[in-house]
């Protein structure tokens, strides 16, 4: 659409092939890819982990592992998808690749720092593989003192190294996705024109720029305790094991919103292109999500419940827990409203999306029950706890990364995927989820608390079916490993627009050249135009010149 | 593999509370699922491609009216659900007549506990039906969590310092007690059993177990043995604060703040001794945090509690 392709003028996975073209390169696209592998790795990793505590978890008995290894797989699990996998996931990835695509830049503002975000975040995860060689740790991944600091025999100074350095590899992404956002975004692409992608990647680096630094100073106080023994924490010399909790939560509860806001922005992008519909409620949109990004730093009491802070405060961090419900709620409504009047198709993007919807509506539902105080004095520390949060972080944000994946595949790679192997493998992950979780609500509700290495007999029924989702759900994940990667090296070429979308990121090669677009791109009009005239355009309609 | 389990026994006031209260969302949040799910569908089935059905756009007033609607509704809603149950839920009522309290002390892997008259339990607790109970809570090392789910009663454990929780039980029985944060190696390890008598197989049940001291004797003991009363007997010529009818009433400290002398203001006295300084006193006592431990500490102070203003144990 930006004309003929200069001729020899190579893609940017052609504009050099050299390792060193790769570890050294500063562009954003390259860098995705590099942040790609290496959260596909930890992810195999932490689901690894995760298999070994499932498959102990099928008898009541401790027969497969002994207690203190069944401790440090669910923590290692913890670790790895919270820090090494969920944080980084989209932003690091599609983000990286696609917000200066999308807003028609050549390159993030700070392309250099955007590589030593890459390199930290490596940092980080060697001191974690070193803390996996050195016999683990297992403190849970929230490192509670005084447990963390004074009695737990494990790595934990590796683990909290390594959190806090990858901590400030998630800083920098931020603070380079704000520069971007603000300075680099191209003629015609005022803040409202821009794709709601874009909108999420802003909000979820406030959220980073903001919320990071906390978790920093928690774990220097916990290394500096348990490593120094200066008393932050210790009660018996005047510290507060309290003060731990208020600060781990500040940060891990906006974490959550780190792994949720670019999800809802991948969300967006593939609803708007396969319902042939623009974004209802674009406006209330992009205030939702700043909403959540805001509410979201004033309700870390609810994780404290019952650790024996004031009735006052479990009412106020309980209040506004509901209202951070609401602009998440507003959202699902809108998501679903854009496929009023729309001509929806069903590729595997779109069953991913709608696999989002069902899972993070559940997964919403069910924190109502957390924010009111007396259930959640209840069921706090129990697998309803464990069920809803993975509703969120694996049926939500999972899924909507995978979901983007498929949909970006061909413009990152030039490829097409099979068709008919993801949509099965998308179909697979949905049925395997509810049969992993669901359960996990049940049983949590009956009492059975989390972080059990034997457990009361009756609650067997919900291990086995729940080990048995696992199964499946393990499976499904392989699926896309395998046909993505086979798909590479086919001669399927996907064309710059398979789509037919409206973004700016189609609107160039796939893939693209190496500083993004031959012509920078200049935008006349609102984003999701796939309706100029009122009714949406078909795929064949708008196909004249985008099959080049 | 024991069949489905599909209820937990409701064995306290609470129990009742928290269920209607989960009935109640399960409703609310079960009727905006449908009602998204039926959307959602109807959606999929009317707008797939190739239908017919009409697809012109959308006035732009109209989508600003429905936006503003389900924001407000959403909002009501939710300030619906924290308004109900804060109104449902009342928090117990302190110190009610009869009320049995028992000391809980938590240590990796195991449950102590102490009833008022001295018999000691592990990793149990024997209650009398429709008697409020008040257990107050220490643990020795790290945060442990207090947790009947029969009662939906769960309460954080923590080191040195003390929390409570309130409740009466309804219903006989034997339920699971668990340990509910997570403490270590045998986390899982760390249960119990909370058995709910009649009242009077409650008292035959007391009367078989080993008397050992009550705390309040026990605390007496430990006042003679640690030599408090070198300093803070009545007739002591050390000059030190009074502890007879001291427990629950107000202290005037040097810094001109006001305290209440509850259980954690007596605990730090032990403790931390210099952390709060009564006006007129000097900071001369050393801390007891060296000699004493969790149990010791919780029996002096039932011991001070103890104290009338004559100054002889009641």
């Amino acid at each position: 659409m930006n004309g003929p392709i200069p001729v020899g003028r190579p893609d940017y996975l052609r504009d050099g092939s050299t390792l060193r073209s790769w570890l050294f390169t500063t562009d954003h696209k390259r860098i995705a890819i590099l942040f790609a592998i290496a959260i596909t790795f930890f992810f195999f990793v932490g689901g690894a982990a995760i298999t070994i505590v499932r498959m102990e978890l099928v008898t009541p008995a401790g027969d497969l592992v002994s207690d203190d290894t069944y401790n440090k797989l669910f923590t290692i699990h913890g670790i790895i998808m919270v820090w090494f996998f969920l944080i980084p996931s989209i932003p690091a990835t599609l983000g990286n690749f696609l917000l200066p695509l999308m807003i028609g830049a050549e390159d993030l503002a700070f392309p250099r720092i955007n590589l030593l975000s890459w390199y930290l975040y490596m940092a980080g995860a060697s001191f974690t593989l070193a803390m996996l060689v050195l016999g683990g740790v297992d403190t849970g991944w929230t490192f509670y003192t005084p447990y963390s600091t004074m009695f737990s025999n494990g790595a934990v100074l590796v683990a909290a190294g390594g959190v806090l350095i990858s901590g400030f590899s998630s800083i920098l992404t931020g603070v380079n996705f704000i520069a971007t956002t603000h300075t680099l975004r191209t003629p015609g692409m005022t803040w409202f024109r821009l794709p709601l992608f874009v909108w999420a990647m802003y909000a979820t680096s406030l959220v980073m720029v903001l919320a990071t630094p906390v978790l920093a100073m928690t774990l220097v106080l916990v290394m500096a305790e348990r490593w120094l023994g200066l008393p932050f924490f210790d009660p018996s010399r005047g510290g507060d094991p309290l003060l731990f909790q208020h600060l781990f939560w500040f940060y891990s509860h906006p974490a959550v919103y780190i792994m949720i806001l670019p999800a809802m922005g991948v969300v967006s992008e593939i609803i708007t292109c396969f319902a042939r519909r623009r974004l209802f409620g674009y406006s209330f949109m992009v205030y939702a999500l700043v909403a959540i990004a805001v509410i979201g730093f004033f309700v870390w009491g609810h994780h404290m419940f019952v650790s024996g802070q004031s009735a006052y405060a479990n009412l106020v961090f309980s209040f506004l827990s509901f209202m951070v419900a609401v602009p998440s709620a507003i959202k699902v409504f809108n998501w679903t409203a854009t496929l009023y009047r729309g001509s929806i198709t069903f590729e595997a993007p779109m069953l991913y999306a709608f696999g989002f919807l069902g899972l993070f509506t559940i997964g919403g539902l069910t924190g109502l029950f957390l924010a009111t105080v007396p259930i959640d004095i209840h069921v706090t520390d129990t697998y309803f706890v464990v069920a809803h949060f993975h509703y969120i972080m694996v049926g939500g944000a999972v899924s909507a990364y995978l979901g983007g994946l498929h949909y970006w595949w061909p413009k990152i790679t030039g490829k097409r995927y099979p068709e008919a192997w993801a949509r099965f493998a998308a179909i697979l992950m949905f049925f395997g989820f509810n049969l992993t979780f669901f359960p996990q609500f049940v049983m949590g509700y009956l009492g059975m608390p989390r972080r059990y290495h034997v457990y009361p007999p009756e609650f067997q029924v919900y291990h086995v079916l729940s080990s048995g989702g696992a199964a499946v759900l393990g499976a499904a994940y392989l699926l896309p490993l395998a046909y993505l990667l086979v798909s590479l090296f086919t001669n399927e070429r996907a064309g710059p627009n398979p789509w037919h979308a409206k973004g700016l990121e189609w609107q160039t090669t796939s893939p693209p050249p190496r500083l993004n677009f031959d012509r920078q791109p200049i935008v006349p009009n609102v984003p999701y135009d796939y309706h100029p005239k009122g009714g949406p355009v078909e795929r064949e309609e708008t196909a004249n010149g985008d099959a080049a | 593999m024991t069949g489905l389990r599909l209820t937990l026994p409701e064995a306290s006031i609470n129990a009742h509370l928290v269920d209607i209260a989960f009935l109640v969302i399960c409703g609310i949040g079960g009727a905006i699922l449908l009602l998204l799910l039926g959307l959602l569908l109807t959606f999929i089935v009317r707008y797939r491609r190739g239908t017919s059905a009409r697809r012109g756009p959308l006035p732009e007033i109209w989508s600003r009216e429905i936006e503003i609607g389900w924001t407000t509704a959403t909002i009501f809603v939710a300030i619906f659900i924290f308004w109900w149950f804060v109104g449902a839920s009342q928090p117990p009522p302190h110190n009610l007549p009869g009320q049995l309290e028992i000391h809980v002390v938590a240590k990796q892997w195991m449950w102590k506990t102490q009833h008022p008259g001295g018999a000691r339990e592990i990793d149990s607790l024997h209650i009398p039906v429709g008697t409020p109970i008040r257990l107050v809570m220490t643990s020795q090392d790290v945060i442990h969590s207090f947790y009947v789910p029969a009662f939906r009663l769960k309460q954080d454990v923590l080191p040195t310092i003390s929390t409570a929780l309130e409740f009466t039980p309804t219903e006989t029985g034997s339920f699971h007690l668990f340990c509910a944060e997570f403490c270590g190696a045998q986390h899982s390890r760390m249960t119990g059993t909370i058995v709910v008598m009649s009242e009077s197989a409650y008292a035959r049940w007391l009367r078989r177990q080993p008397h050992g001291d009550s705390l309040v004797r026990e605390g007496e003991n430990l006042y003679a043995k640690f030599g408090c009363g070198a300093c803070h007997a009545p007739d002591s010529q050390v000059h030190a604060p009074k502890l007879a009818g001291l427990a629950g009433h107000p202290v005037l400290l040097s810094t001109g703040a006001q305290a209440n002398a509850d259980d954690a203001y007596l605990r730090r006295a032990i403790l931390e001794p210099r952390a709060d300084i009564v006006a007129g006193f000097s900071p001369i006592m050393p801390s007891y945090g060296a000699v004493a431990d969790t149990s010791d500490v919780e029996a002096l102070i039932a011991y001070i509690k103890s104290l009338p203003v004559e100054g002889k144990p009641r």
